[in-house]
């Protein structure tokens, strides 16, 4: 059976239903790396340039681990995902900077993805990347069809509020059944903003999902909330934000911010992201201004310790506790 | 209302002379200085990229000599330049002060937006009169870089420093101030025959270094702490893949003057970059393939610190260096960066071009 790999990093935790279903309806094994750990990390730290952010350097470790133990890398170009609008530039220059890196590379299953002008861009992107398995054009839309599927209930679960990390476990086959999250609905609620290669990857956000939810409050993230709701906050900016996650993010939040069952906001970034330096200070100032919500924003880089962010978190929630008492 | 318009090289000079033909008042900003860039980074995002910082810093200091409208570009993404506008204007807000932003989009849902913008800044002047606005800024524009490359090209080789910087200087200050296509020309072609007449070393063969990267740290002088005159005196001819006008030429004509355009360094990028990264990252690989195809012998790429496309670039360029065997030295500067650091990696760049370019030649 052809080995299809794909990194566990970047869009993985957006887009994996989707790819991994396609692949595997065409008859490929799809190879998964390991989940983060030190090792995977320090050789991306080795590879990339000082100056890429922390998800990017953490992606070519993901692609070292995978290298050599499959027939074919996928290393799509994800330039856009939606109509006028883009990711970063970073993940539309990837694959070459991928290629340029020290690495030995199996074959490359290379393919763009641009749905900046129109949607039917993505049958095409599949026909480009079915062809590396199979001659059959049906084949490939029959696949495509049925990974179309998958995806969308994976997003229906995300908006039940499972969290990505659960509803990705179906499909890397490491839980074969979704079990519903306990909802104790007495629990202070917290929106976590931040891009899921961040706050979903257990080793670089240190389980920060966990952490909160050890510590006593639920989590809400922006995949937890409905795309409509989402289009809708975000449509109230005075100029069309341009890149997908960031327009998430400023959406989530402006939602967030109005809900009374929320109780803080926490933002967790990588240092160096662009998109983040302009979207993180809107968020931040818009909630400033609002002046009922208590804000935390978390810079993470390969040298942000666990005691620093732990202290961080403690003392944001013991606010949370201790304002919510006091208020009642 | 008083206009204003960030700074970046010698931009407002062009800016201001078509705005003041439509009929309006300019408050160019003072020059970019250490009080420009404090103002800006106090009031800005830390981790945004050093144009939206200093950007700020020229609105706050044009304030204070009375401008309170402001002129500035947006853009479609991904690049972060696209929404420096929106955040400038909420800083803007917090801080209390009262400054109309006007935003001039590239057409996004219609043409007629971008055209309502114009009119409305022209007071609803006649089309003819704008058209000539344009040509005005053009000129000037044209004018400025054609005295400038004349420059790069005399600086190593003038036998007493400073005195082209000199004749350079007094030449933009005077095309700033005459306002028909012969004056302006002519004030070009002067200042570059004086420059041509300074006293030369004769047998001197200066190295070619290539500037290449981000737009903005390339063009204005202040945030690059004046690379390209610290270059010039170390011996070295430089050019740089952005002039001014040739960016205008290419993004704002549609590139229908013929001059130098920037588009078929595209092509050059392949197969090292094949998409499109936003800002300059993919002129950036291609303009280094080009510069190394034409014989210079270094490339300095100039960035802000997180640049997105530039960090892209960045990654990408160690391999063409090596395919073309041209060295590439990355910098980025930031409101942190020290003109003693930045000079003495340039000098040490510098002589190691010369050590390579003599060992071949057997001088050395």
């Amino acid at each position: 059976m052809v080995k299809v790999g794909i990194p566990r990093g970047l869009f993985y935790y957006y887009f994996f239903p989707l790819w991994c279903d396609f692949f595997h309806n065409l008859g490929a094994e799809v190879v998964l790396s390991q989940p983060t750990n030190k090792k995977i990390l320090n050789r991306g730290v080795s590879l990339a340039v000082d100056e890429a952010c922390l998800p990017v350097k953490l992606f070519y470790g993901h692609v070292v681990d995978l290298a050599d133990k499959v027939d074919y890398l996928f290393l799509p170009r994800l330039v856009s995902t939606a109509q006028k609008e883009y990711i970063c530039p970073k993940f539309m220059g990837l694959p070459d900077m991928i290629k340029a890196a020290d690495i030995k590379l199996p074959h490359l299953i290379e393919v763009d993805f641009d749905l900046s002008k129109t949607e039917k861009a993505a049958q095409k992107a599949a026909v480009t990347m079915g062809s590396y398995l199979t001659n059959s054009r049906i084949k490939i839309r029959k696949a495509w069809h049925l990974a179309r599927f998958s995806q969308q209930q994976y997003e229906l679960l995300l908006e039940k509020g499972q969290s990505p990390m659960q509803a990705l476990e179906l499909w890397t086959g490491e839980r074969d059944y979704c079990h519903e999250e306990q909802q104790e609905t007495e629990r202070p609620v917290l929106g976590l903003l931040g891009h899921g290669y961040n706050i979903y990857d257990r080793h670089i956000s240190m389980d920060i999902i966990q952490r909160l939810h050890k510590q006593g409050a639920r989590v809400v993230t922006a995949e937890n909330i409905p795309d409509a709701i989402i289009e809708n906050e975000a449509a109230k900016l005075p100029k069309r934000m341009f890149w997908t996650l960031g327009k998430r993010q400023i959406g989530a939040a402006l939602h967030l911010m109005k809900r009374p069952d929320i109780k803080g906001i926490i933002h967790v970034a990588s240092f160096g992201c662009g998109p983040d330096s302009l979207v993180g200070e809107l968020v931040e100032r818009y909630i400033r201004r609002a002046g009922t919500m208590p804000f935390l924003f978390l810079t993470i880089d390969e040298h942000t310790g666990e005691a620093g962010l732990v202290t961080r978190l403690e003392a944001f929630w013991d606010m949370i506790v201790r304002r919510d008492t006091l208020c009642q | 209302m008083p206009i204003t318009v960030p700074r970046m090289g010698y931009i407002h000079i062009p800016i201001k002379a078509m705005l003041e033909h439509v009929g309006l008042e300019v408050i160019v900003p003072p020059l970019c200085s250490r009080r420009t860039l404090s103002l800006g980074t106090q009031h800005s995002p830390e981790s945004a990229c050093l144009p939206l910082k200093i950007n700020l810093g020229n609105y706050l200091e044009a304030r204070e000599i009375g401008a309170d409208t402001i002129l500035m570009a947006g853009g479609l993404g991904p690049c972060r330049f696209g929404y420096y506008a929106q955040v400038q204007r909420e800083i803007l807000y917090d801080l209390g002060i009262d400054m109309k932003m006007v935003v001039l989009e590239p057409p996004d849902t219609s043409f007629s937006d971008l055209m309502y913008d114009v009119r409305t800044l022209a007071n609803g002047k006649s089309w003819p009169t704008i058209i000539k606005a344009v040509q005005l800024a053009w000129y000037k524009a044209r004018a400025i870089d054609l005295a400038e490359i004349k420059l790069q090209q005399i600086r190593p080789r003038e036998k007493s420093q400073g005195g082209a910087d000199r004749i350079f200087d007094k030449a933009v200050v005077e095309i700033e101030q005459v306002d028909n296509r012969n004056d302006i020309y002519a004030a070009a072609h002067r200042a570059m025959a004086d420059m041509g007449e300074l006293p030369q070393k004769t047998e001197f063969q200066p190295v070619k270094i290539a500037v290449v990267g981000e737009i903005y740290t390339i063009l204005e002088p202040f945030v690059n702490l004046d690379m390209e005159r610290h270059l010039g005196r170390m011996g070295a001819e430089v050019s740089r893949s952005v002039y001014l006008s040739e960016w205008i030429n290419d993004h704002i004509f549609r590139g229908i003057i013929p001059i130098k355009s920037n588009k078929r360094l595209r092509k050059l990028a392949k197969p090292y970059l094949n998409h499109f990264v936003g800002g300059h990252g993919w002129e950036t690989v291609g303009g280094t393939v080009d510069y190394a195809q034409q014989g210079f012998d270094g490339v300095i790429q100039l960035a802000p610190l997180t640049c997105m496309p530039e960090i892209v670039a960045q990654t990408i360029l160690p391999r063409v260096s090596k395919d073309h065997g041209i060295p590439v030295m990355s910098i980025y500067v930031d409101e942190q960066t020290g003109k003693a650091g930045l000079v003495t990696r340039l000098e040490a760049f510098v002589d190691l071009i010369y050590r390579q370019k003599y060992a071949q030649t057997g001088v050395m």
